[in-house]
């Protein structure tokens, strides 16, 4: 039996924190029996999403195409679309193996994945859509000097996306390894090949298509499986809470906080990372490009919404039900263990509750999530490095546009490429900080430039340079000195930076840095310019007025 | 856009009118998310005793104020949507036409 301890946290969102408590990262990792019924759904679900890829590759002929979709996804499409970037591996079987193992504290994952929506819906969706055309950099760099607000944009995307692709492929090993029976290294080559031709033939409109069928397979799913379970307690939720206090071997500490989370200021710290850094990541703020307009990215974010919440109350009940119906089971779990590890919660209920064809099908659609997540972050990354440091900044925009899309599709096999390298690479290490680092330099670097240019009349180009990279430095800065990496991955013994998660710090040190940054230099020339073009700025973010692709009649 | 056209549209009532809905709408709805979150999250941080009260049967405080913020979170986004479309898009186009 190998013990890969960190293979649970990874796929796990559990991940952010890291500390998962000893029940939950303990997965003692035998490599199970092939699973053809998840082997033969799993093939079927490649063969559509194949099918579409290239139905999506004869529509895929422009820039905007590539990298947008055309802006013909509608609200609706494209918030479920969202709703299934979210819907990742690591929140279904993450969560729920946290629900498991520490009761209401895996309660405050899930809400803080999903208030950042609100944030983005009441301040940014709408003035999103109406300055960008392809990436979150357009509109953090729009009014600014390009070449170095560009740059930095691009290079804090690409630490997100890579750190967030990391965390995913790694995940994705370990997970298939242990729901198919595939050794880890052909699970990896297969995840990164087939999303190479999903993002290189058929661009944003494969990855739309591909995610939209994932969150509806993965949302019915999960729905059943919440339904079966609660049918089991007769529909009684006293019961489920009761049999769930018995069965954990922590008792009624379940329904109070502090499982896992025990300090408050690391509690805080994850909130802010949670809830600001929705609004930083690039592939999912990059999806607003997909849309028409600013009504129907209003739409998006209202679907995303409603499903991700949906979900997420899903996710609570499959593992609160599952700590007596998975916890009790001697098929399930041996001497205090889950067998195949933590994150296997969620698929053991699936078969307590639905046999041999509902755990194929749950393992089925969770290898289909990571292929779309990974999808979308590979586009996003792309994106980066072909529209943004290739077109603008080493080209300085004198690229053609059919240069560009080759230049994305290029760095989309590259990219695809170094994934598949770097999850054999970290394929023993601990890697579950990576995702809570992602979320911070996202809150810490790429919101506060973003939004500030939104909002700020007097913010400058210094201020931008100053406040992101201030940002982006010191997210990863105090994760290496943190607990996560310090302790469990450097082997030191006391952390000089004691909290989990960096953002309560490091995102006020990004807005300080934006604010000094532009009051140092609000005199200058070039500050004047600025701040003159922030009316132009304004009234577009307002009316939709010269946006790109916008349909204003 | 030119200076001049971008001074224009400014210019209109209905521009005044738009901007500052939006922004009445967009930032108090803003700050009841973030109360309605910190609050939970520093209830949780700083007050887990009074979260583990039992309140139905077995059930604890914690439960329904977490499920609470959930639902919170989607109507407020619902709240924003209905508003948005009846009287923003209006807006829009009133500005847009207007000057012409």
């Amino acid at each position: 039996m190998r013990r890969r301890s960190p293979a649970g946290a990874a796929v796990a969102g559990a991940a952010l924190l890291g500390a998962v408590s000893a029940r939950a990262a303990t997965p003692a990792a035998a490599p199970q029996a092939t699973d053809t019924t998840a082997i033969v759904m799993f093939a079927a679900f490649v063969l559509l999403t194949l099918a579409i890829t290239a139905w999506a590759a004869r529509r895929t002929r422009t820039a905007s195409d590539f990298y947008a979709a055309g802006g013909s996804i509608t609200g609706f499409q494209n918030g479920i679309a969202i709703s299934g970037d979210f819907m990742s591996a690591a929140s279904f079987l993450g969560i729920s193996a946290m629900v498991y193992a520490a009761g209401f504290d895996g309660l405050l994952y899930s809400i803080g994945f999903l208030v950042g929506w609100p944030i983005i819906m009441f301040l940014m969706a709408e003035r999103l859509r109406n300055l960008g055309r392809y990436s979150l950099a357009d509109v953090a760099s729009y009014r600014l000097s390009a070449v170095p607000v560009r740059s930095f944009a691009a290079v804090s995307s690409l630490v997100v996306v890579a750190f967030y692709l990391i965390a995913q492929m790694v995940g994705a090993g370990q997970l298939i390894q242990l729901l198919f029976g595939l050794p880890y290294l052909y699970a990896v080559v297969i995840v990164g090949v087939l999303m190479i031709f999903y993002v290189t033939f058929g661009g944003m409109i494969a990855t739309t298509w591909v995610q939209i069928i994932k969150a509806v397979l993965l949302l019915l799913g999960a729905s059943y499986m919440a339904f079966a379970a609660l049918a089991h307690f007769g529909f009684d939720l006293s019961a489920m809470f009761n049999a769930a206090v018995q069965a954990h071997p922590k008792k009624a500490a379940i329904l109070a906080p502090g499982l896992q989370f025990k300090n408050p200021v690391s509690t805080v710290s994850l909130g802010i990372a949670l809830m600001f850094g929705t609004a930083g990541l690039p592939h999912i703020l990059m999806r607003f490009f997909t849309v028409a307009d600013a009504k129907e990215a209003r739409k998006s974010v209202f679907w995303a919404t409603t499903f991700i919440g949906y979900f997420y109350i899903l996710t609570f009940v499959i593992g609160f039900a599952a700590i007596s119906m998975v916890g009790q089971n001697p098929a399930y779990v041996a001497a205090g263990r889950v067998i195949g590890g933590s994150n296997m919660v969620a698929i053991h209920l699936a078969h307590a509750v639905g046999g041999g064809v509902l755990k194929g099908f749950i393992s089925a659609v969770a290898f289909a999530t990571i292929l779309a997540v990974v999808s979308g972050l590979t586009l996003a990354g792309a994106t980066a490095v072909s529209h943004d440091l290739y077109a603008n900044v080493v080209m300085r925009g004198r690229s053609t546009e059919g240069r560009e899309v080759v230049v994305s599709r290029v760095a989309t096999i590259a990219l695809g490429v170094l994934a598949i390298l770097l999850g054999i690479a970290f394929e023993k290490q601990n890697v579950a900080y990576m995702v809570g680092l992602a979320f911070a330099v996202a809150a810490s670097a790429n919101f506060p430039v973003l939004l500030l240019n939104m909002y700020w009349r007097r913010f400058n180009t210094t201020g931008a340079v100053l406040g992101g990279w201030l940002g982006l430095v010191s997210a990863v800065a105090l994760t290496v000195l943190s607990p996560g990496i310090w302790v469990k991955v450097l082997g030191f013994h006391a952390a000089p930076f004691a909290y989990d998660n960096p953002a309560l710090f490091s995102m006020p040190l990004g807005f300080f840095g934006c604010w000094l940054g532009s009051v140092l230099t609000q005199n200058t020339e070039a500050a004047r310019i600025e701040a003159g073009r922030f009316e132009a700025l304004y009234v577009r973010s307002q009316t939709g007025i010269g946006a790109e692709g916008a349909s204003v009649h | 856009m030119d200076d001049e056209t971008c001074a224009r549209l400014r210019a209109t009532p209905a521009f005044t009118e738009l901007e500052r809905s939006r922004s009445r709408l967009g930032w108090t709805l803003t700050a009841l998310i973030l109360a309605i979150y910190f609050g939970f999250v520093l209830l949780v941080a700083f007050a887990p005793g009074l979260m583990a009260t039992p309140v139905f049967g077995p059930m604890t405080l914690g439960f329904p104020l977490g499920l609470g913020v959930i639902v919170s979170a989607i109507l407020l986004t619902g709240i924003y949507v209905l508003r948005a479309n009846g009287s923003f898009d209006a807006l829009t186009r009133r500005i847009v036409a207007g000057p012409r």
